[in-house]
């Protein structure tokens, strides 16, 4: 395969196809579009399932009944759509039946806009459909990123029978950059063993989210929290940048990440010791990583492009043990690296104290630029 | 003395219908429903091939009824969650079995574009004017002037609308082949009830797109009254409003002849 000049939402889906995608369903919405009309022409001309659903809901429960078959499933919206799918995923973890959700976030709440938003990262990682689950979030920072995470969403999937949502900023949708395809997978394989294919010389299967013996439902609590827990021991993935040496970090996933990292690289090459940590999964997220690199580093500075909602895992992973400064930007504002470096800059000169509060300081700042 | 007399078996459970005790309220129609659903699996030979999608209602535990494999759905997206299945296995019978509140309430755009789509999928609505399951609240079904749990001064339709004539609607619609009323209240129209359901099954067994067979069936719990009045209360009072008939057959079934 060689490198070539792709776009984020197309990439992804032929990533999804190629990892065996066997059934897509999915609606309209921007900035997520080109992802269902890319699958719309891929998916009958290999054979495979496509069907253009009349709103979310349905798109989401017609991938509920497609993966209890025993199929790859897949849909993709945006957060609005997002939103109305919310019903369908606490039905699918409920189930215990693995699919695989593709969020290009847009600006919110509500109508909001099409510009690209992190602000939907408590609605995925804290939040979400009614009940006791745990989705598997990947956050990737590029369209080369967004092919590998996609790629191997459906074996995680299914080695948990969890949901992986492949959570994408709008604009690594939307950007195009050279990235590199992987192979097509052969889709033959074995069908899981709880799959509800047609009794054919075997007892009856039924897929159920229904236990009304509370010891019953207890029991597949239990069962969703330890496989939570395998997760958690094997698959918190992130990446590191200049951290040898540093003494400010900064921690942002996706763009917010790769927005950092320009900024960065401006900041040493003054010879400020300053590194980037980027959460890969943001379910589970890498608190351990973040503890220990709290233990020889001065100060954290969390920046995402919502109004901080990643930053209280940051906290919570370091308590008060150092300062965690913040800084955002809402509404589908994407901050340019300048702001970044700006913040780093005044890092450097005016070292944070333990006692503020970052979301207000940051609140505070925004207001003396703005006025 | 008894003499040994040769027997012959005339009546049996269905071999589709599985043998548990029955979680259905005395007198509720919804056992001959699925009685007759269960014959016409066994009489077409499909139980090995058949998945059924389960509502949420009184019938959210159809599953434990048949023998077949069963998937539930979320409150009113079984035809959503059976188009999914139905994509994915073509060569299955895909059949939902749901009642008025999940289909023609909070279900109602999934069973409509289904039907639009002329999904290959076979929708039995069992209507009965009602929400069973919550305690008998106003359904979009429930009759002019009926009293329910949440209009306890009976249906005002000026406030809350007149009930949804469901088959009639989606016979309008392209992709529907097999869209009929029936109604469970006496045996002769229970036998006219499982015709219907076995050309829905033959409709879909042919490729012949969307059917549904909507089933006029009783409530004795929550209308207050007794099993024997709730189906006299089907034939004087559900009928007139809810007609019964064919409302939408192509005619390649029309040619179908069954015994």
């Amino acid at each position: 395969m060689a490198r070539e000049l792709l776009k984020g939402n197309i990439a992804t889906a032929e990533a999804a196809i190629r990892a065996g995608a066997e059934a897509y369903f999915g609606y309209p919405i921007t900035p997520q579009t080109e992802l269902l009309e890319w699958f719309s022409k891929r998916m009958p001309e290999l054979g495979r399932t496509f069907l253009q659903a009349e709103s979310e809901v349905a798109a989401i429960n017609m991938v509920y009944g497609a993966a209890c078959t025993g199929v790859r499933a897949i849909t993709s919206s945006s957060s609005p759509g997002i939103s109305l799918m919310l019903e369908g995923i606490s039905y699918i973890a409920g189930t215990e039946i693995p699919i695989v959700l593709i969020d290009v976030m847009r600006g919110g709440p509500g109508l909001g806009n099409i510009a690209p938003s992190q602000g939907d990262y408590n609605q995925i990682v804290h939040g979400g459909g009614h009940g006791d689950y745990h989705p598997l979030v990947l956050a990737p920072a590029s369209v080369q990123e967004s092919i590998d995470y996609t790629y191997m969403a459906f074996d995680l999937a299914e080695k948990y029978r969890a949901i992986v949502v492949v959570l994408i900023d709008g604009s690594i949708g939307q950007m195009m950059e050279p990235a590199e395809l992987p192979p097509m997978r052969v889709t033959k394989r074995k069908i899981p063993d709880w799959a509800v294919r047609g009794a054919k010389g075997r007892d009856r299967r039924i897929l159920s989210s229904i236990y009304l013996n509370t010891e019953e439902e207890e029991q597949v609590n239990f069962r969703l929290l330890r496989r939570w827990q395998e997760i958690e021991t094997n698959e918190i993935r992130y990446k590191e940048y200049y951290l040898d040496d540093a003494e400010i970090v900064i921690i942002g996933f996706g763009t917010a990440g790769r927005v950092a990292l320009s900024a960065i690289r401006s900041a040493r090459a003054e010879g400020i010791p300053v590194g980037l940590f980027r959460p890969i999964t943001l379910n589970p997220f890498p608190y351990a990583r973040i503890r220990e690199l709290s233990e020889r580093i001065n100060s954290i500075l969390v920046v995402e492009m919502n109004s901080g909602q990643m930053l209280e895992d940051v906290i919570k992973a370091v308590g008060s043990s150092i300062p965690v400064e913040f800084y955002g930007r809402m509404g589908g504002v994407v901050p340019f690296p300048d702001e970044v470096y700006g913040e780093i800059k005044r890092i450097v000169t005016n070292p944070p104290s333990l006692d503020l509060n970052p979301r207000s300081s940051w609140l505070d700042r925004l207001s003396i630029s703005t006025n | 003395m008894v003499s040994e007399l040769p027997t012959t078996t005339v009546y049996q459970r269905p071999e589709a219908l599985s043998d548990v005790v029955t979680h259905y309220c005395p007198g509720c129609t919804h056992g001959i429903a699925h009685r007759l659903v269960a014959e016409v699996i066994d009489e077409m030979g499909l139980r090995e091939r058949t998945i059924g999608v389960a509502p949420v209602g009184c019938s959210v535990f159809a599953y434990n009824y048949f023998d077949c494999d069963f998937v539930e759905a979320a409150h009113g997206r079984a035809p959503a969650m059976a188009t999914g299945i139905k994509r994915v296995l073509p060569d299955n019978i895909v059949f939902t079995y749901q009642g008025d509140g999940d289909l023609a309430s909070i279900g109602m755009a999934e069973v409509v574009h289904s039907a639009l789509r002329g999904e290959n999928i076979t929708v039995i609505f069992i209507n009965n004017a009602n929400y069973g399951m919550t305690g008998g609240q106003l359904a979009p079904t429930t009759l002019p002037g009926q009293k329910t749990t949440s209009s306890p001064l009976g249906r005002d339709v000026e406030e809350t609308g007149f009930p949804v004539r469901t088959a009639e609607m989606l016979a309008t619609i392209e992709g529907a082949g097999y869209v009929v009323r029936r109604s469970l209240h006496d045996p002769k129209h229970i036998r006219q009830s499982k015709k219907a359901l076995r050309l829905a099954f033959e409709t879909q067994a042919r490729g012949l797109g969307f059917s549904l067979v909507e089933l006029l069936s009783s409530c004795p719990t929550n209308w207050g009254l007794t099993p024997v009045e709730a189906l006299q209360w089907i034939e004087d009072h559900m009928i007139p409003v809810f007609p019964l008939g064919d409302y939408k057959v192509l005619p390649a079934l029309k040619q179908i002849r069954l015994n």
